[in-house]
């Protein structure tokens, strides 16, 4: 391409006034801004947190995807209906259902295990948008750690008691949902 | 001779302590300046003597040491390619120029007589035998030396650019750190930094008011010498990757960055004693030779807060501006600096060959002078904005044929 190719936009960089070529004036602009945070900082408006002793304030409607957890209905039943739809949608493959006939009336089948690989799973949440009965949701737990890669690998027991542990901070999104009779 | 040895231990020991501290402050003004805590955590680890007792935090005061022990701990590599002799003396040669530097520079005004001594000391190391100025001078010269030694022996194209970059910017800034001090020298007729400090304390003008170009001059200088953003060039860790000592680990960088920070405090020193009077301030410090023990406390506790306070702005310049471009830098020195130190020079001597004249040394005339030479700063000031020699246009030429272009390459 030639520099006199009409396709080509030429762009005049801005001049600078007096004020740009004296640089005092610039000069103290940008000191005055470093000052401000500077001074904003030491009056503890800091906007990191002290992790290990202050919670990180992950605030309401969650906007942090953490570890799933495996909804129950209002007789405690697991709400999910087996259907495979998470399983499908997961990028990651991380989700193992199986699925058997139901025991209940009102829905056909019901996972007799649910296992996800926490390890693998890449928290896109695409499996709570693809659940029709809203069964599984992910909560804001962040700080998930273990010590093997079989402790990661949670089933439905684990799953359910991560509803447990989270149901009063997090309530249902929509509790009515469930069954497909 | 033990008086000389206790100055040097006082000396020694307090600035690698004051480097060691600095390096915490100037991490935790880094983290102030963008929003965050900083490093709060290292203090006394007693849970590590008893089980029940708690770790004390104290504001992470522990870090220098935490930092100090991590470097000498660490795995120090060399690598296959390098040249060892120089290697290892690169990092020595810097600190000792460093260290050395502050034989000359006092860190007080006298200690008053006392217990066991009949004559004032002074709280120098070395009085450098009236010629203070020149060996700071000399020995700041040599810190070149290591930063170029460290480039060359690493054998490595990214250390070598930086010490280049490093050897070029600091034998260009010497000159303009030069000519600012040629102004005080002038006005004091001494290169002994006592006596310049005494010259100020004794007439009450520092020399910031009363040479404002020169200060500008000097500290713009000082900056660049020191190797600070905006003029850290030499190791921009962005394009460089820490330039000069991107081959050191270990113990042999801390000896590197140790260096940089006395680089910091002397230009900081130099900065107070030469244009902020020193351990002199108003009503405080009196301006006799021979202090009481009261004033001579009081001295110290001055220079101290002042050097502080000038470390304060070093740190928090370095987040304030980005880092010049190397055409830039050079043009700063060559076009900005050197015109401005010159002019600066000839009227620091004109205006004192008036007041010699003129026999007049009331206070009304040495307001008329500090007048004057501020009125010389704004004018040299606005005079050297309008030329602009900053303005590079680097754009392509239109009018040129790509033939003439690389005919002029």
């Amino acid at each position: 391409m030639n520099a006199d190719d009409p396709d080509i936009k030429w762009v005049e960089e801005p001049k600078l006034g007096l004020s740009g070529k004296m640089y005092a004036p610039m000069f103290l602009q940008g000191l005055s801004t470093t000052f401000k945070h500077l001074k904003s900082s030491l009056q503890g408006k800091a906007v990191t947190v002290s992790y290990p002793d202050q919670e990180p304030n992950i605030e309401k409607p969650l906007i942090y995807r953490g570890v799933h957890r495996l909804n129950k209905d209002a007789q405690g039943r697991v709400k999910c209906v087996a259907c495979f739809l998470c399983a499908t949608a997961c990028p990651a493959h991380c989700i193992d259902i199986i699925g058997i006939e139901s025991p209940w009336e009102d829905r056909e089948k019901y996972p007799e295990s649910f296992t996800i690989d926490e390890l693998r799973c890449i928290y896109c949440g695409m499996c709570e948008e693809a659940c029709p009965v809203d069964a599984i949701e992910l909560t804001s737990l962040y700080n998930l750690t273990g010590r093997s890669r079989e402790e990661m690998i949670f089933d439905k027991e684990k799953l359910l008691s991560v509803y447990d542990a989270t149901i009063d901070t997090e309530p249902m999104r929509s509790p009515g949902l469930g069954g497909t009779v | 001779m033990i008086e000389t040895l206790i100055k040097i231990a006082i000396v020694i020991g307090g600035l690698m302590t004051a480097a060691a501290y600095f390096v915490l402050l100037e991490r935790r003004m880094a983290a102030w300046i963008q929003d965050r805590v900083g490093p709060n955590r290292v203090g006394a680890p007693l849970s590590q003597l008893n089980k029940n007792w708690k770790d004390l935090r104290l504001f992470g005061l522990g870090q220098p040491a935490a930092d100090g022990l991590k470097f000498i701990l660490k795995e120090e590599y060399t690598p296959a390619h390098v040249d060892k002799r120089l290697f290892v003396l690169a990092p020595i040669s810097i600190l000792v120029a460093a260290l050395a530097t502050f034989a000359v520079i006092p860190f007080g005004s006298v200690v008053p007589p006392g217990f066991f001594w009949d004559q004032p000391i002074a709280m120098a190391v070395s009085s450098g035998a009236g010629v203070g100025m020149l060996v700071v001078f000399a020995l700041s010269s040599i810190a070149v030396y290591g930063v170029i030694l460290g480039g060359w022996a690493s054998n490595n194209k990214y250390s070598f650019l930086g010490a280049l970059r490093s050897s070029a910017q600091l034998i260009a800034y010497e000159l303009p750190l030069g000519l600012g001090i040629l102004g005080v020298i002038l006005a004091t007729g001494s290169l002994d930094l006592s006596e310049i400090i005494a010259a100020q304390a004794k007439s009450g003008w520092w020399f910031a008011f009363t040479q404002p170009l020169g200060f500008f001059v000097f500290f713009v200088a000082a900056f660049a010498e020191a190797a600070r953003l905006p003029f850290d060039l030499p190791e921009c860790e962005q394009e460089l990757i820490g330039g000069y000592h991107t081959e050191y680990s270990g113990i042999k960088l801390l000896l590197f960055l140790v260096a940089e920070f006395l680089h910091m405090i002397a230009a900081s020193f130099l900065i107070v004693m030469l244009f902020f009077g020193g351990w002199h301030f108003w009503f405080i410090t009196g301006a006799e030779s021979d202090p009481g023990w009261i004033q001579a406390i009081l001295r110290v506790a001055v220079l101290m807060t002042k050097i502080f306070l000038v470390i304060l702005f070093f740190m928090l310049v370095r987040w304030s501006w980005p880092r010049f471009r190397f055409d830039q830098l050079m043009a700063l020195a060559w076009k900005v600096m050197l015109p401005l130190g010159l002019i600066n020079f000839v009227a620091v001597a004109a205006i004192d060959q008036v007041k010699t004249i003129s026999g007049n040394s009331s206070p009304g005339m040495e307001l008329l002078c500090a007048a004057i030479a501020w009125g010389v700063c704004i004018v040299a000031w606005v005079g050297i904005s309008f030329a602009g020699p900053l303005v590079a246009d680097n754009r392509p030429r239109l009018d040129l044929d790509p033939f003439d272009v690389d005919s002029q390459v």
